[in-house]
């Protein structure tokens, strides 16, 4: 979002969007959380990969430690809607910590040491008795509320956490820390002997990807009511957020969107070939990589650019060659 | 006597945007020496990684004994006699000095050179052969790199900033070597060489490079050291100046 | 307890093979593939079905499976890794995880969600054991298995250190540029290094299906372990990778006997640590201190008292 008339098209579209439950039945609204949801997890993981250089196989950690936080809160007394909100932000909390030791570690590593720390998470909170291992358990509380009204605050807690994660993002890739990324991303090492703080700024988009994915996963538990270790916790995510990424086009502002609407309308139509429908999911974003590197955005956006104002800012550019000696 | 061994015609490369070398026309003979200078930034490297098939080149062509090979990869000119001593030597550095030359004696060129001939050519190597070529002195490092590329059999070889970071006494031990490969005349030797002086004493022919333009081309020693010392900072005007024997 | 400790050194053993695949890869091409472990799947499951389909003996299958495992690793590196070389480090990251996800799927699509084992096609090889003084009973095929993981290796440095081919990987390995200045052949090594390493992937596959179970979906836990022995052990000598293997084995043994999960647990604590330590000498060594804090060499500490 990069000109106010686009900031006003966002802002109508949410406001649109927010009317939904209104007038829509049960399955819309239900299918429309789960798009944001996905959304959600596309913006964030683009935000880490495509702006911060950082491709991370562990976000899932984030995604089911908000739920598990969320679980222990209401254990503890706290009633179910603000406990999903500070779960959330306790999983942004842990990724800060996270971050002192999993920013340190360099592409291969880093994608693999953040899976180990994601399995290391979710082999603990299996431990946890609450959790009672693979069984898993229920966010009960919300079992109290009203099913329609619950389906509406959860649609709108799924939109209004995408709606501000993308206005977070867009703030922060304007800010000095945005600057600072496209940095980082050129030539980290030229970039920190400018100045740059490096782990500080990669912290920020850290721990703000870490956000997001955590609203996503308590999103997911307010729907979905129940908590299951395996899934919650499960390398999946990170497939899907690959795809919705490669596919809809890496380090592009609508690109995760697209992504997201394409793995949706997939869901939905091909979600019955089971395991064949994910082969075919990985496949086309290895191809998207290889072949699409722009992904689908990538591919549209020179004609589309035309019915925008501006085209969008590119924010990591590939490394220049150096002058000859 | 004299084939023309190597050929480049119109020779054009860039990096990225900036053009490094245009339009480059010059041959060299067989068992003829010729030093390229040019202050930095001139495309001197460029020109031999061109020539080595390790950078791309958008123009112009590479003829060897006749044949071209602008298209072939840097391991088939290898395997047709075109060999370089690259910036920063590159040797394996895991690897040991006897190590580095079996490699380049098995998938070089098959020919006189054997690891026997090379260490008798190049004297410093025998004490340190078994010595991994990450332990060796910046002397002893070019040794190797030499050695190494003669195990590939050359008929031309490319030598990249022949003295940079070596003591006075490595580079006179390197010129000696050097010397005895143009004594037994069956290698073309085209090396890059900041030291002005050196370079004219010791090549056959002179070739200047400014800005990616040959600006001076000649016998050695019909040049003068003036005629020499305008082309390279371009103090004259930009039109290159070739001196005829 | 004793017999943890062995059963998680001849585990070490398993994961030395697995490992060296994946650092072959690595160190050659600089590729870290994410499908590894869902190419040792394959493999596995490629014995288990001739031995169900035309009962074969595991070992004879192994030896069918072996060359075709090459053969796709040459496919591999040709169409699909040599694509992505040319690009940084994200895209073979992005391309082998989603290369994992096809196979995870295709393998579930082709063999359903079934645990398998070839323990059944080894017959009384599956249970057979010696007794130790001490009564410490030892798996005669675990102790069959790394045998076989320690010869491979051996047969692995050998080829490495003394022929034509392993000159050129380390060569390649080290400087791939000056490799090429050598006559040294790049597509080419890359694809032997690849046949190698998916024939080393296929073969620990098999392996782990004869000492235990494998099924479609046990891809990225054998590629994680994988990893953990390779940066425990050190990345560099194929040893370090025998010596990582046999730590983790341990670990893991040690870990399972607090709990279930303490398998997993304690193999990944061990790794974090591992590689922690290694970040913090790294931060100290930046710093210009020593990395512990207060620890002089006793060398030095005589220079300054003098």
């Amino acid at each position: 979002m990069n000109t106010p008339k686009q900031f006003g098209v966002a802002f109508a579209a949410v406001l649109l969007l927010a009317c939904v439950p209104a007038f829509a039945g049960a399955s819309v609204v239900d299918k429309l959380t789960t798009l944001f949801i996905y959304m959600l997890l596309a913006t964030t993981w683009n935000l880490m990969a495509g702006y911060a250089g950082l491709v991370s196989v562990g976000q899932q950690a984030f995604f089911g430690l908000g739920g598990y936080f969320a679980l222990r809160l209401v254990d503890g007394g706290l009633p179910a809607y603000p406990a999903l909100l500070a779960g959330a932000v306790g999983a942004a909390l842990m990724a800060w910590v996270m971050s002192f030791y999993v920013l340190r570690l360099k592409d291969g590593e880093f994608a693999i040491g953040t899976w180990v720390v994601a399995e290391v998470i979710r082999i603990l909170v299996m431990l946890d008795p609450l959790i009672q291992g693979e069984t898993g358990t229920s966010l009960i509380a919300l079992n109290a509320v009203e099913p329609e009204l619950r389906r509406s605050i959860g649609y709108w807690f799924a939109l209004a956490a995408l709606a501000g994660m993308a206005l977070a993002m867009a703030v922060l890739l304007r800010s000095h820390v945005g600057t600072a990324a496209k940095a980082i991303g050129d030539d980290d090492e030229a970039a920190a002997s400018l100045g740059v703080r490096v782990l500080r700024t990669r912290q920020a988009i850290h721990v703000l990807a870490a956000f997001g994915a955590a609203l996503a996963g308590v999103a997911w538990l307010a729907s979905a009511i129940t908590f299951l270790p395996r899934t919650n916790f499960g390398v999946q995510w990170s497939v899907l957020m690959l795809f919705m990424v490669l596919v809809g086009g890496l380090r592009s502002g609508p690109g995760p969107y697209i992504g997201a609407l394409l793995l949706f309308a997939l869901q939905e139509f091909m979600g019955d070939f089971g395991a064949w429908y994910l082969a075919g999911l990985g496949a086309a974003a290895a191809g998207c990589a290889l072949f699409l590197p722009q992904g689908l955005w990538g591919a549209l956006s020179p004609r589309l650019v035309r019915l925008f104002t501006r085209p969008l800012v590119s924010p990591v550019s590939t490394p220049q060659e150096r002058t000859a000696p | 006597m004299s084939d023309t061994l190597l050929e480049v015609q119109g020779l054009r490369a860039a990096h990225g945007q900036l053009v490094a070398v245009r339009d480059l026309d010059f041959s060299i003979a067989r068992g003829e020496v010729v030093a390229l200078i040019g202050a930095n930034g001139a495309g001197k490297t460029t020109l031999l990684r061109c020539l080595a098939g390790v950078h791309p080149t958008a123009a112009g062509r590479v003829m060897l004994d006749g044949t071209d090979i602008t298209a072939l990869l840097a391991h088939q000119r290898v395997r047709r006699g075109l060999a370089m001593v690259p910036e920063g030597r590159r040797l394996f550095d895991d690897m040991s000095v006897r190590e580095n030359l079996r490699v380049a004696g098995d998938h070089g060129r098959p020919g006189d050179w054997t690891i026997q001939k090379v260490l008798d050519a190049l004297p410093a190597l025998p004490p340190i052969i078994d010595r991994p070529a990450g332990a060796l002195s910046g002397g002893q490092r070019q040794a190797a790199a030499i050695g190494r590329a003669l195990m590939t059999n050359p008929d031309v070889l490319l030598l990249d900033e022949v003295s940079l970071g070596l003591s006075p006494l490595a580079v006179e031990e390197v010129y000696r070597n050097l010397a005895h490969l143009r004594e037994a005349g069956r290698t073309s030797l085209l090396l890059v060489e900041q030291d002005l002086s050196r370079a004219m004493a010791f090549a056959d022919r002179v070739l200047c490079l400014r800005e990616g333009r040959i600006v001076l081309q000649g016998p050695a020693q019909s040049l003068t050291r003036e005629a020499v010392t305008a082309a390279y900072f371009g103090v004259e005007a930009d039109s290159p100046t070739e001196a005829h024997s | 307890m004793i017999e943890a400790l062995i059963q998680g050194l001849l585990l070490g053993g398993f994961y030395a093979i697995l490992a060296a695949g994946l650092s072959l890869m690595f160190g050659v091409m600089r590729i870290i593939n994410l499908a590894h472990g869902d190419l040792a799947i394959v493999g596995a499951f490629g014995v288990i079905a001739l031995t169900e389909r035309f009962g074969l003996s595991p070992w004879l299958a192994l030896a069918l499976v072996l060359p075709v495992m090459a053969l796709i690793g040459i496919a591999l590196q040709r169409w699909l890794f040599a694509r992505t070389l040319r690009a940084g480090i994200l895209l073979p990251l992005l391309v082998t995880f989603g290369l994992g996800a096809v196979l995870q799927n295709a393998l579930y699509g082709v063999f359903g969600s079934e645990a398998r084992s070839l323990g059944n096609a080894l017959g009384d090889l599956a249970w057979a054991s010696w007794e130790l003084p001490g009564g410490i009973i030892v798996g005669q095929l675990p102790v069959i298995i790394f045998v076989i993981a320690v010869a491979v290796l051996a047969g692995l440095q050998l080829m490495l250190s003394f022929t034509r081919l392993g000159r050129a990987i380390r060569a390649a390995a080290s400087d791939p540029e000056a490799a090429a200045l050598c006559g040294v052949d790049a597509t080419r090594v890359h694809r032997a290094a690849a046949a190698i390493a998916v024939a080393l992937a296929g073969l620990a596959g098999a392996l782990l299906a004869m000492q235990a179970t494998v099924e479609p979906y046990g891809g990225p836990m054998l590629l994680i372990q994988a990893f953990e022995a390779v940066v425990i052990g050190g990345i560099g000598s194929l040893w370090g990778t025998l010596l990582g293997g046999v730590l983790l084995g341990v670990a893991q043994s040690l870990g399972a006997l607090w709990s279930p999960q303490g398998f997993q647990l304690a193999g990944h604590l061990l790794f974090l640590a591992v590689l922690g330590a290694r970040l913090w000498r790294q931060h100290r060594h930046q710093l210009g201190r020593p990395a512990l804090p207060g620890w002089r060499h006793p060398r030095a500490r005589k220079a300054v008292r003098a």
